[in-house]
Formats: structure tokens, C-alpha cells, sequence
């Protein structure tokens, strides 16, 4: 089959590669209809992440079609034929975490959870085609992907709703969701998000479905603050913009209630001479981040507010602004989206036409484009949002 | 090693013979007939603090190292004599058995003490050899492995026992062991893989067994089972037929206990074990260079115990395919499919 292999940072190509097989008991194996670029993908793209393996193949947010089940897949559950969206992160669905519904947790489907264990304190689940780190699990940016504990993991979909309506069930609507949901929002809330691109804008969409009174979204390129606009967001773009002033001027002075950081670790600063010392130190690797939009989110949240971060961070970050953060009694909550604990709610709201998550595709390409996706998303080409590849 | 009598004594005969050097260098030389300079004093005085560091070195540290170092310093001062004798050496030297450069006095009275000086230092060099060698050799021998790690299963105690408690399949997840076969109602014959392809085999009896709450084994001695524990190198071919090559008893053993979790209902799971590698703890570093990693691999076997008990297998990526075949959890294959053949190479 053909699928879309990491080669080496900034090089990805789709290769012919042996078809999935069936490893374990609950494996399915899916033929994929659908699957996206994710913007942490382009953390992977970028060899940001430790432990990618030349020839590891990527892609954690696709859905298909059911071809074939291990001996341990209940029938019940699943069936040949299903159509099923997967989620990123793996559960077993039997563990502690699993069962507190903290499915990115999961303790059981990692197997170099040793490894994740020395980086991070705690391993955590394996996540499709993302890194060694995360088990070194073949991704679905393929014609075929397996996905182990199919019972447990895959959303059958029953209705007669577009692939795109429900491919990013997956992974970036329950993403951003919980980066909303996170915050506790209350009906006064005025909720700031960093970062427009596909996280942020359904992180957008979330706070106001949550009832947020105003959702302010922050970024650089213009596109995709009109594209928050005209989906009824405010907007700042912080290279023309002060983004406190501006942030304590929509506020009355107070700073935003809720802070959601959806940049991450590749974020980029107004000031260029800021954005430099990360670059380069980042560069060297004597940080493997450069957190600019945490920073800000941190210091320009209001007194005893909430910061959530969704943003992708991996390693370790200089200049954490702690005194701001323990002064000021700021609430700092993240986590990998626990995806199964969401996908069947968000699909209801969805089907009641709450929330369209299809408005931030822009481009459709065929997987065997999957290079050229990757290169206009990375730099904001052709008004580029979010990539769909059709295998 | 401070307990060591040979090591102590030579420890303090270096504290000994230290003291003059450097808390009287000028008079020690004059003493033994070496040219009283500020560069003499010097030498003298730093070959003390020599013998004092090796001093310090074997009176408080468990280490053949320390020995070592005395073999090395004896070297460099027959290195010196040697010199002195051939009448190279022009001005001083610096030796434990205090060679000399005597200014007025007869050349053959000189040369006599310098020879008598040589042959003590060869004396001196004998006895730090041989205590060394014996006691290097006797700390790798006593190298134990001990090992602890735990892991909480959401199984009931008695469940998480049970599982425990069917010896024979304890290989399902744990990556040295090939087979256990259970021999008696507390006996068992274990077969394992050292590091390096090496087998090991030995009996092994429970000597604690608390239902739901704990069990505890050893290995028996040879004369207990009248079997000597073998180990044996696995051949590329049958050719290569060592087999059956007698080594020392290779010693193990192991406690597992069930406690319940603060929640009540999950389980912690809590092992000892200790073993004595054949190699010793040069066969460890050398292991540990090769990516046995001792720890990691019973913290990795303990992962899967809690797998096999929560979700009925063993997980599998495509990166690390292997389940317990993979020792160690790099290097691993690239995140894509296995062709058939490799699948199969992988699980046979």
C-alpha cells in the first residue's frame, strides 16, 4: 500500500510499504477514507520530536472503513464493513486512567513506555504515527492503518454524515473542545485563544458553544484571523497589535477570564529580537521549545483566571514565567485530549448542528499529494488551514 | 575491604611510610643518602602524600582499586631504581623503599643500597599485586544483583496471586525466561537467557506462599537437588556442543507481594529479586553497554504482567513488534508494517 513516511526533519514522502497485519487480539485494520495533517504533525516535520525513525509512517487523525478484525474484537462491538472514526491517542480501556476516562493516560498501550517514562516522569498512551516515544505505532496518512483495541477505541458512525463532518472527531475538535471545557467557563467569561489554526479555531468554537460571552482569537496571518472572524470571533494580530494593551482594553482592564494555548512549542513572537533567543536556543537545544504564546498567555490572563494549554509541548522550556503564574493564583490545566471520553458527545452536537468543524478545511489532496499538504500548511501557502488527504 | 586484614595492613604501612616524607622530606633524604635539594624535598615529599591518598583510599573505600594504584605507584618506583641503577637517573628519586644518590659516600656502598632498596620495593610489589588481584577478583565474584519495582493492576489480590502463582506462565511476560516447568508442589525447573545468549537453567523452590498476599522463592544449591546448574553457550549450530559446561551455581531469588491499592479494589504488585551473575559485575557493565538495562527490563516485565491481566495481551506496535522478545526497548523498527516475512522472523 502507499503511505506517507517520515524521511528526515523537513522531508516526508509517501513510499510503497507492506500492508498492516493483524499484531494483537483486538486489532482491526481500517481502509482509510479520510485523514489529516495535524498541526503537531508539523512538530514531527520539523524534528522537533525525539525518536522519529526514517521511514516511520505518519498521520494520528483518519477514519475508514472495517476490513478486518483480530480473533478478540467482540462482534458485538465491531464488524467488518463499520465505518469508524479512530481516535489519536490508544486505550486499552481497562487500566486506572482508562477508567477515570483519562484515555491519553492510558497505562497499558505504550510499549516503550520505558522510554516515555525517563523523558516525561510517567509514560503515557501510544498515539498513532507519532514518534517512538509514543509507542512507534504506523500512523494513517495510508491506505490501510491498524488500529489495536478497535473495540474499545473506534466510534462507529451510523449516520449519513460526510467523512468531513466527523474525521476530526479524531483528533482536533475533541482537542480543542477540551481546551474549552478546561476552563470552566461561565457565562461572563470573555476566553482568549493563541493560536488560529485548526486546534484554535475549534477551541473558538468550543468556548462560545460552552457559553463564553466573548472569544478573542490570536495570531499572525491574516487569512486565518478572518476566518475566526467570520465564524463571529474577535480578533488580534499580534505582529501589528500589542496584544496586552489590546487584550486590557476589550477587558475593561481585567485580562481575559480564560486563557487557551493553542501555539505550542514552534510559536512565534511579536517582537523579532524575542523570537531570535528562543530560535536560537532552540537551535542549539538548550531549549527544546520556544513557548512564546505560553508566556503570554500566562501573564495576560486576569487575576485568579484559568490558562489551558492545548499547544503541543515535548521537552523542557526556558523563561516560564512562575512568579506571574503562583502570584496570581492562575489555574495552569492541560493534557493530550482524552478523545474517547468526547467523541460520542461532540458527535450528537455535530448531528444537532452545534458545531461545524468542517468550516476550516481548505484544501483536498490525494495522500500521494502529501508532501505538497505539508509544505503549504508549514508555510501558511495558499491560505492553507487544514489539509484532508483522500488515499 | 576495611575489614580486609592484607588491605588494612597495607593501608596503614602506607600511612606509615608517608609520615617522614612529607613531614621530614629534607631529613629522610639526608637519611638515605640522597642529595638534600628543594627539588629532592619536592619529590619526596609529593611520593608521601602518594602514599598517603592510597592510604585513604584502602582504609575507607571498598574498592580493588585502591590496590591497584599502590601496583602502579610500586612500578613507577622500580621504574626510578632501575634507572638510578644503570646510572641514568642524574640527580633524585622517589621510592617507597627510599632509593638513594649518595653525595660523599663510596659508589659501591651506593649502589649496594640502591640494590637492596630494589629488591624490598620488589617484595612490596609482589604482596600489592597479589592482594589486587584476589581481592578485585573476589569483589566480582560477590557482585549481587538486586532489583526492585512495582506496578498496580486493576485485579483483585487473589486474581493478581493466582496469575503469579502459575509459575509456568510467568515466561508469557517476562523476557529472560524461556520455560518453567513446575516439578513438585513447591519446586519448579526454570530455564532462562542471560545477557549474550548464554542459557541458564536451575531449580528453584517456594519458600513462602501466602495466598493473595505473597510468595517467595529461591534457587537450590546443586547438593539440595543433586543437579549442578549449568550454563551454556548457544551455538550458532549444533556444532559448537559446550553444552553441559559446568560453572559456578548461579544463585537467585525473589519475593512478589499483592497489597491493595489506597482504592481498596487494584492491587500493587511489589518484587525483590536478587541473582548473582556469572560474570559478575564486569559481565554487568559489559551487558549494560550492549543495552541490558536490569531495571528497565523488570520494570518492562512488570508492564506486561499488568497487560496480560488487564487486556488479555501482550501490546504490540509496529516499531517494537516483538512483545517480550525485545530486550531492551531501542533500537527499534521503523513505525510501518512488517512484510510477512519479518512478521514471522519477529515471532518465532
Amino acid at each position: 500500500m502507499k503511505a506517507n513516511c517520515w524521511v528526515r526533519p523537513n522531508k516526508v514522502r509517501v513510499e510503497n510499504v507492506p500492508d498492516p497485519k493483524i499484531l494483537n487480539g483486538h486489532d482491526a485494520i481500517v481502509k482509510v477514507t479520510s485523514t489529516a495533517i495535524c498541526g503537531s504533525d508539523l512538530h514531527l516535520l520539523d524534528g522537533y520530536v525525539p525518536t522519529m525513525q526514517r521511514g516511520d509512517i505518519l498521520g494520528h487523525e483518519f477514519m475508514g472503513e472495517v476490513v478486518e478484525t483480530g480473533p478478540d474484537v467482540g462482534k458485538d462491538k465491531l464488524r467488518v464493513g463499520d465505518r469508524v472514526v479512530i481516535p489519536f491517542p490508544i486505550a486499552c480501556g481497562a487500566c486506572a486512567a482508562c477508567r477515570a476516562e483519562m484515555f491519553s493516560l492510558c497505562e497499558n498501550t505504550n510499549p516503550n513506555a520505558g522510554l516515555a517514562e525517563k523523558l516525561f516522569g510517567h509514560p503515557t498512551a501510544g498515539i498513532f504515527g507519532y514518534s517512538h516515544l509514543t509507542g512507534g505505532f504506523a500512523g494513517g496518512q495510508a491506505e490501510y492503518a491498524r488500529a489495536p483495541f478497535a473495540d474499545v477505541n473506534a466510534l462507529k458512525i451510523e449516520s449519513d454524515l460526510a467523512d468531513e463532518q466527523v474525521l476530526f472527531l479524531s483528533d482536533i475538535l475533541p482537542t480543542g473542545y477540551m481546551g474549552a471545557e478546561m476552563c470552566d467557563i461561565k457565562p461572563e467569561d470573555v476566553v482568549a485563544v493563541w493560536g488560529a489554526g485548526p486546534v484554535g479555531q475549534l477551541a473558538m468554537d468550543s468556548a462560545r458553544m460552552l457559553g463564553a460571552k466573548q472569544v478573542i482569537g490570536i495570531d499572525k496571518q491574516p487569512y486565518r484571523l478572518r476566518m475566526a472572524e467570520s465564524a463571529g470571533h474577535t480578533t488580534i494580530n499580534f505582529t501589528d497589535t500589542d496584544v496586552r494593551s489590546a487584550l486590557l482594553e476589550l477587558t475593561g482592564g481585567r485580562g481575559p477570564d480564560k486563557c487557551i494555548e493553542a501555539a505550542g512549542m514552534e510559536s512565534e513572537h511579536g517582537s523579532p529580537h524575542i523570537q531570535a533567543y528562543d530560535r536560537v536556543k532552540q537551535a542549539v537545544r538548550s531549549e527544546t521549545e520556544r513557548p512564546h504564546a505560553l508566556r503570554q498567555a500566562i501573564t495576560s490572563c486576569r487575576n485568579g483566571g484559568t490558562v489551558s494549554v492545548i499547544g503541543v509541548y515535548g521537552g523542557f522550556v526556558d523563561k516560564f514565567p512562575a512568579g506571574s503564574w503562583m502570584n496570581r493564583s492562575i489555574t495552569l490545566r492541560t493534557g493530550q485530549a482524552h478523545v474517547q471520553r468526547y467523541m460520542k458527545p461532540l458527535l450528537r452536537r455535530i448531528e444537532k448542528g452545534e458545531i461545524d468543524p468542517a468550516r476550516i478545511i481548505t484544501h483536498r489532496l490525494p495522500l500521494r499529494q502529501a508532501a505538497h499538504g505539508y509544505d503549504i500548511f508549514k508555510h501558511k501557502k495558499d491560505g492553507c488551514e487544514k489539509v484532508v488527504l483522500k488515499p | 575491604m576495611a575489614h580486609d586484614k592484607l588491605t588494612r595492613t597495607l593501608g596503614w604501612t602506607s600511612v606509615g611510610l608517608g609520615a617522614p616524607l612529607v613531614l621530614a622530606s629534607g631529613r629522610t633524604a639526608r637519611v638515605l643518602g640522597i642529595e638534600d635539594g628543594k627539588r629532592q624535598r619536592a619529590v619526596l615529599a609529593s611520593v608521601g602524600a602518594r602514599e598517603w591518598l592510597a592510604a585513604a583510599g584502602m582504609l575507607g573505600q571498598e574498592s580493588p582499586l585502591w590496590l591497584w594504584s599502590r601496583v602502579a605507584g610500586d612500578l613507577m618506583d622500580l621504574t626510578l631504581l632501575g634507572n638510578d641503577l644503570a646510572g641514568r637517573l642524574p640527580a633524585a628519586t622517589g621510592a617507597k623503599a627510599r632509593g638513594k644518590k649518595s653525595a660523599g659516600a663510596g659508589a659501591g656502598s651506593a649502589q649496594g643500597r640502591t640494590a637492596a632498596a630494589t629488591a624490598m620495593v620488589l617484595a612490596i610489589t609482589a604482596v600489592d599485586l597479589y592482594a589486587a588481584v584476589s581481592r578485585g577478583v573476589r569483589s566480582l565474584r560477590n557482585s549481587e544483583v538486586s532489583l526492585t519495582a512495582a506496578v498496580t493492576v486493576t485485579s483483585p489480590r487473589q486474581t493478581v496471586y493466582e496469575r503469579w502463582r502459575q509459575l509456568d506462565g510467568l515466561p508469557a511476560f517476562m523476557a529472560h525466561l524461556d520455560d518453567v516447568t513446575v516439578t513438585g508442589p513447591r519446586t519448579s525447573h526454570w530455564r532462562a537467557t542471560a545477557p549474550f545468549g548464554a542459557a541458564v537453567e536451575w531449580d528453584a523452590e517456594i519458600t513462602e506462599d501466602v495466598p493473595g498476599e505473597r510468595i517467595a522463592w529461591r534457587s537450590l544449591d546443586p547438593s539440595e537437588n543433586g543437579t549442578e546448574d549449568r550454563i551454556e553457550n548457544r551455538g550458532r549450530s549444533g556444532r559448537s556442543g559446550r553444552s553441559g559446561k559446568t560453572v559456578r551455581k548461579i544463585r537467585n531469588a525473589g519475593t512478589v507481594r499483592f497489597i491493595p491499592a489506597p482504592n481498596g479494589r487494584d492491587t500493587e504488585v511489589h518484587v525483590t529479586l536478587s541473582y548473582a551473575l556469572p560474570a559478575g559485575k564486569g559481565g554487568q557493565a559489559v551487558a549494560r553497554y550492549f543495552g541490558e538495562e536490569p531495571h528497565q527490563q523488570l520494570d518492562d516485565d512488570l508492564r506486561r504482567f499488568k497487560q496480560l491481566l488487564e487486556t488479555g495481551e501482550v501490546v504490540r506496535s509496529e516499531g517494537a513488534p516483538g512483545g517480550k522478545r525485545a530486550r531492551g526497548e531501542f533500537p527499534q523498527r521503523p513505525a510501518r508494517p512488517l512484510t510477512d516475512k519479518e512478521l514471522a522472523e519477529v515471532l518465532s
